[in-house]
This record gives structure tokens, C-alpha cells and sequence, in this order.
């Protein structure tokens, strides 16, 4: 097993007699996308199956290996008191606790309901809704049990999810840059939407990972990786009005998949407002 | 060399014959296309993919094309990229490292041969630009080889401006826009009653002997006064101005000035002023390893100073701020530059002002923080 830099907080390894290290992946509320991109390393699953021990992965095999578990992947939101129970057994048998995706980073799109009465919903949807016991919000994994690192995206990016096995492994720091998509975009000589053509795109605020690809494609950024780790909405919502958002269109457009991470909640919240 | 011409006149279609004289001399040539509403910068196969008939209209934080009447090639100004996109790529492999089931390494450097560029239309303030990043990339003690390899075999072919954006300012920083040294071929455009044509000088021999390979006639002095004309006019009309003092002392006399804070209010801390920038060099190493952990290879990208991650130290990010990160890019392109490397790092291109997508003006703050420290000044000093 090699060094962990950032440090388990779990018991023993589990490793097995080669000494490949275990990987578990986990599900909780989300639509299996990001497991699925698990699966989406089709050229290397061969060598990933060689380097690490899959354990427990439902998505992929009915076989549930015992933990504790190396390497924990987590998908998706905390939306059920049975969820609290599991999330706090995942971290307890997880030596390291890697989150994928919106849902396990920001809650998800299903996180629209922390902006209503969960309760309202209930009586809609469910003929009987004494039947549900579900929580008011629905929050990341982050805010449950502490989390080694979290990779964002909706879905998670192949290359991004790779880089971390590997960087695992390897007993480095995994490049996962939280930079802007701007970046991204220049960096494959994309022409800027906003400024050649006036797309409002949520770029300048959104974390970077997706190869800046709807750009690519003639379309505005929709902030599928959440807020980047520097933002200045106070300067970039006159952008989005500039270029023909009504304040509808801005609460709409930051409460989609991180809709709950914090600065996109604090601004359509205030948008709201207005 | 008695022979060959040093100046001549090639005429609209002369541009198709010298793109392939250079495909001919085994050279890949890049020059402006229309892609995705803009100017950008591609590989060319012939005369047909230059923008003929396309200008720009530009401000800060935006770019149109307009379509123009005249069939001008290069009546637009600096597009989305700069030469940097081939000369200092934004990725590149620096070197590989194996093991062998021994456990003994081996590392090997990139060695792929740098292509043969030929840049078809470098505005004058590029052609500055491209000498910035020589000195910075080959001038000092450390110099980078894969750029020197590209840079090498590049063939400079200048185009003179005669039709300056509304952003450009490159009077201001002394660049254009007349062509300086360091290019193989210069031209200049004359679209007028006597027709559509181009004044060429060649600046080396290589440019000497393409011209002689392409069809061409004697520089007449009608064209040569046109084209002398259009370029001086250019100088008369540019869209910005940098405040007519010493910048260098200027950014270093005006470090807390209130300005700062204004602009940082304004700045989304995107990155794309330094990725549009023709002299920003910075970049970051990138380690890849792969699942056997028996490969694993250092990459080279572009980074930017507004990144969080740039200054990242064990106690989290010297530059915390957009304040500070704005300052660092402003003061080292107008100011600390001349200190590090003996020139400002601007050349006066205005991609800077027209990519942000919030239209911060370089211009704009220079002169502001000019007003600022004139208003603090005591009378006698001003």
C-alpha cells in the first residue's frame, strides 16, 4: 500500500494478498450516472480491475466484498434519515472517501426541494405519503462526515475520476484544477459565446473538469461542476441581464444540479428576492 | 541575392500562390480564418480561407464580424488567439518515464521534431509580442528548447495595419503600425481604384526568395504611396490610448491606490485576459502516472496568475485576492516587466479588453490610476 498523503481516517487497510488496494462504490439519491462513468473507462477497466480490488460496486456485480475498503467512491445525496445511518457507515469502514458528481458534492438536482416545503411535495407525488420518511433537504455527503476529496460534475469527467485512481495509487496529489471553465475553453481555442456572440454562459463562475465542452459546441456553460473557487457574481449577474436573462432566467439557470452549493443558492436566493 | 527582389507588388490572388510556395517548402502555415464568428487562427490550405470581406467590430468584452464591401484580407484586428496557441502551446509532454520489471528507470525527453511553421498576416504588435516570448522563453539562463526548436523554424509573414480595432493602442506602446523587425515577409494591403493588391518587402533572404517565386511586378510608387498612406492613417485612428507617461512608474507609485479595489469589484477572476494575452507565458507542471504505476509522464500547460492554485503555498494562496491577483497581472505587464525582462510586456493588442467578458479596460485603469496619483500629487509635482 502506498503513502496517503492527506491521511485515512479509517482502520485497517484492505488489501488482499497481491496487495492491490479495495475499492467500494456507493450509492445514495442520484441516477447512477457517475457510477456509470466508472464503467465508461472501457480501455482501462482492464487495467483498473488489475490495479485495485473492486469489492463492492452493486452497479457493476452483485458480489459485496467485506470492508473495510482502501478506496471509497460515493455517488449521490443525503436525502433519508436511512441515509445519515449508511453515509456514517461508509466513512467508519472507507480509508479514504473520494465524493462523485453534483449530488454527492451539492446535493444534486433533487436539492430543488431545499428551496420548498418537502412536505407540500410529498402530498402531490405520493398517494400515500405517510408511507415516506424523507429528510427537509437534501444535502452532500461533506455535510454528514468529512470527505477526503471531491470530484465535481454532472456527470463526473472520465478523465478527472481516472486521475484520481491513479494519483491514489501513486501516493501523489491529484490534478483537479478549480479554476474557471474559461480557462478550459481558451485552452482548446474555443471562441468566447458571450463576447463573439452574446450566449450568456455561466463559464467565468464555474468550476472547470468537463474540457469546457458546451462552449465547444456553440452553447453557454450550465455550471454542471458548481461554483469554481473563485466567483464574483456581484459582477457577473449584470452579464447574464446584459445578455437577455430576466431574473427568472438567473434563479433558473444556477438552480439546476448544484442548485444547493452555496454561493449558486446564495445569488438565486437573493435574485429571488429582488 | 543581386537577383531576387527585396520589395514587389503581388497582387489579391498572390496570397494563394505564396500560402502554397510555403505548403511547397514542406511548411505547415497558419493564418486568420473565419470560424465560429470570429478571426481565428488555423492551419491554411490556400487563398480561399482567408477572411476576404470580413472586418471586425470590437469593444470591450465584445467581438462581431461585419461583412465589408471592399474584400479586404486583413481589415480585421487581433482575434481570440495569438501566435503563442503554436509557438508555447497550452499543453505539452516534457518527458516520459518508464520502469522495467527490474525497477530500474528510464526517462526520456520529448523529442518530437517542431514543425515548420510559416504564420501567414502577424500584426505588428504580434510580431513585438513574439519577440517578448524570445526573450523571456530563450533569453535568459534557462531556456526552453522546444520553443527555440519552433520558433527556429517559424517564417514570419507581417501584415501591416491599416484598419486598427477599437480596442488596439499599439501607438501608445510604440509596436505599430508599421511593421518593426523580425519578419521574412512584410505586407502591406492597397484595396483602391487601381485594385486590390499587395505591397511586399521581404526582411530576409528566405522572404526574398519566396517572392521571387511567386508572381509579382515591380513595386510601382502609386502603390507604395497608398500603402505608406493607409498605414499612417492607421496610426492616426487608434480606438485606445495609454495615459503619455513613464507606465513603469506609474504602477510602482500607485501600489494602494483606491483603483485597485474599484476594478477587483469589477473582475471575475476568469483567466481569459491572460490566455488572450500574445506574452503571458506562465504554465504549470502536470504529472500523470498511469494504473501500473510503471508509466508516468510530466506535462507542461499554460497557468494564469488569476488561479487561486498559482501561489498556492502551504499556508493557502499568497495572492488570496482579486485585488491582488488583478494587480500582479496589471503591474507586471505594465511595469515590473521592464525590471525582469527589459521591456513592458504589452504590446498594445487590446485582446486583453475585448475576451473579458466584463470589458475591464487595461487602458481604462492605467488612466485612472494615472488620475488618481495626480489628484494625490503635492502641486508642485504635478
Amino acid at each position: 500500500m502506498t503513502a496517503d498523503p492527506a491521511g485515512g481516517t479509517a482502520p485497517a487497510p484492505g488489501e488482499d494478498a497481491d496487495g492491490r488496494p479495495s475499492l467500494a462504490v456507493w450509492k445514495f439519491a442520484s441516477c447512477d450516472g457517475c457510477q456509470l462513468t466508472v464503467l465508461d473507462c472501457e480501455e482501462e477497466l482492464v487495467a483498473l480491475a488489475g490495479a485495485v480490488r473492486v469489492s463492492y460496486f452493486l452497479e457493476a456485480s452483485t458480489e459485496a466484498g467485506e470492508g473495510p475498503y482502501d478506496l471509497s467512491l460515493v455517488e449521490g445525496s443525503v436525502t433519508t434519515p436511512q441515509d445519515l445511518a449508511r453515509i456514517a457507515h461508509v466513512r467508519r469502514v472507507s480509508r479514504r472517501l473520494v465524493t462523485i458528481g453534483a449530488c454527492a458534492t451539492a446535493g444534486g438536482v433533487q436539492a430543488l426541494r431545499n428551496f420548498a416545503e418537502v412536505g407540500d411535495f410529498l402530498s402531490v407525488v405520493y398517494a400515500r405519503p405517510d408511507y415516506i420518511a424523507t429528510l427537509a433537504d437534501s444535502t452532500p455527503v461533506s455535510a454528514h462526515v468529512p470527505v477526503d476529496l471531491e470530484l465535481r460534475g454532472c456527470p463526473i469527467d472520465r478523465g478527472q475520476l481516472l486521475e484520481v485512481i491513479t494519483a491514489y495509487l501513486a501516493g501523489r496529489s491529484p490534478d483537479v484544477p478549480r479554476h474557471s471553465v474559461c480557462f478550459e475553453c481558451k485552452r482548446r481555442g474555443t471562441v468566447c459565446v458571450t463576447v463573439a456572440r452574446g450566449v450568456p454562459c455561466l463559464g467565468p463562475v464555474t468550476h472547470a473538469g468537463c474540457g469546457a465542452l458546451c462552449p465547444a459546441y456553440g452553447r453557454g456553460c450550465y455550471g454542471c461542476f458548481g461554483p469554481s473557487d473563485s466567483t464574483n457574481f456581484g459582477a457577473f449577474v449584470p452579464l447574464l441581464r446584459r445578455d437577455g436573462m430576466d431574473t427568472l432566467d438567473v434563479v433558473r439557470v444556477l438552480r439546476t444540479f448544484n442548485a444547493a452549493a452555496p454561493e449558486f443558492a446564495a445569488v438565486s436566493r437573493r435574485e429571488e428576492a429582488r | 541575392m543581386a537577383d531576387v527582389p527585396r520589395s514587389a507588388v503581388i497582387g489579391r490572388d498572390g496570397l494563394d500562390s505564396l500560402i502554397r510556395a510555403l505548403s511547397a517548402r514542406g511548411r505547415t502555415v497558419v493564418g486568420p480564418t473565419v470560424r465560429d464568428g470570429a478571426v481565428v487562427l488555423a492551419e491554411l490550405s490556400g487563398g480561399d480561407d482567408l477572411p476576404y470581406g470580413w472586418g471586425v467590430e470590437l469593444e470591450a468584452g465584445r467581438y462581431r464580424l461585419v461583412e465589408r464591401a471592399d474584400g479586404a484580407a486583413f481589415a480585421h484586428s487581433a482575434g481570440p488567439q495569438s501566435w503563442k496557441t503554436f509557438l508555447h502551446p497550452q499543453r505539452e509532454r516534457q518527458w516520459t518515464a518508464d520502469r522495467d520489471s527490474d525497477g530500474a528507470m528510464t526517462f526520456s525527453q520529448e523529442a518530437t521534431p517542431a514543425p515548420s511553421y510559416a504564420f501567414l498576416g502577424v500584426r505588428p504588435c504580434d510580431l513585438r509580442a513574439i519577440a517578448i516570448q524570445d526573450r523571456v522563453l530563450t533569453g535568459g539562463p534557462h531556456e526552453d528548447s522546444n520553443y527555440r526548436s519552433r520558433r527556429e523554424r517559424a517564417l514570419l509573414v507581417a501584415v501591416e495595419c491599416t484598419e486598427p480595432g477599437a480596442t488596439c493602442f499599439c501607438v501608445s506602446m510604440g509596436t505599430g503600425p508599421a511593421a518593426g523587425p523580425g519578419y521574412d515577409l512584410a505586407l502591406t494591403e492597397v484595396v483602391d481604384g487601381a485594385g486590390h493588391r499587395f505591397l511586399v518587402r521581404a526582411g530576409t533572404a528566405e522572404g526574398a526568395s519566396l517572392l521571387d517565386e511567386i508572381p509579382h511586378r515591380t513595386a510601382d510608387p502609386g502603390t507604395r504611396a497608398a500603402a505608406e498612406s493607409a498605414v499612417t492613417a492607421a496610426a492616426d485612428h487608434m480606438g485606445r490610448t495609454m495615459p503619455p507617461v513613464d507606465l513603469q512608474a506609474l504602477m510602482r507609485g500607485t501600489l494602494s491606490a483606491e483603483r485597485w479595489d474599484d476594478v477587483a469589484s469589477r473582475c471575475l477572476t476568469c483567466g481569459n485576459c491572460t490566455m488572450v494575452c500574445p506574452t503571458c507565458f506562465c504554465t504549470t507542471a502536470e504529472d500523470i502516472t498511469d494504473l501500473t504505476g510503471d508509466h508516468s509522464e510530466r506535462w507542461r500547460r499554460w497557468e494564469s496568475c488569476f488561479d487561486l492554485e498559482f501561489t498556492h503555498l502551504p499556508g493557502g494562496p499568497v495572492r488570496a485576492t482579486p485585488h491582488s491577483r488583478y494587480r500582479q497581472w496589471a503591474t507586471h505587464k505594465l511595469g515590473t516587466w521592464y525590471d525582469q525582462f527589459g521591456s513592458s510586456g504589452c504590446v498594445g493588442c487590446g485582446r486583453c479588453i475585448v475576451w473579458c467578458p466584463v470589458g475591464i479596460d487595461i487602458t481604462e485603469e492605467a488612466h485612472a490610476l494615472a488620475r488618481e496619483r495626480d489628484a494625490h500629487a503635492p502641486a508642485e509635482e504635478r
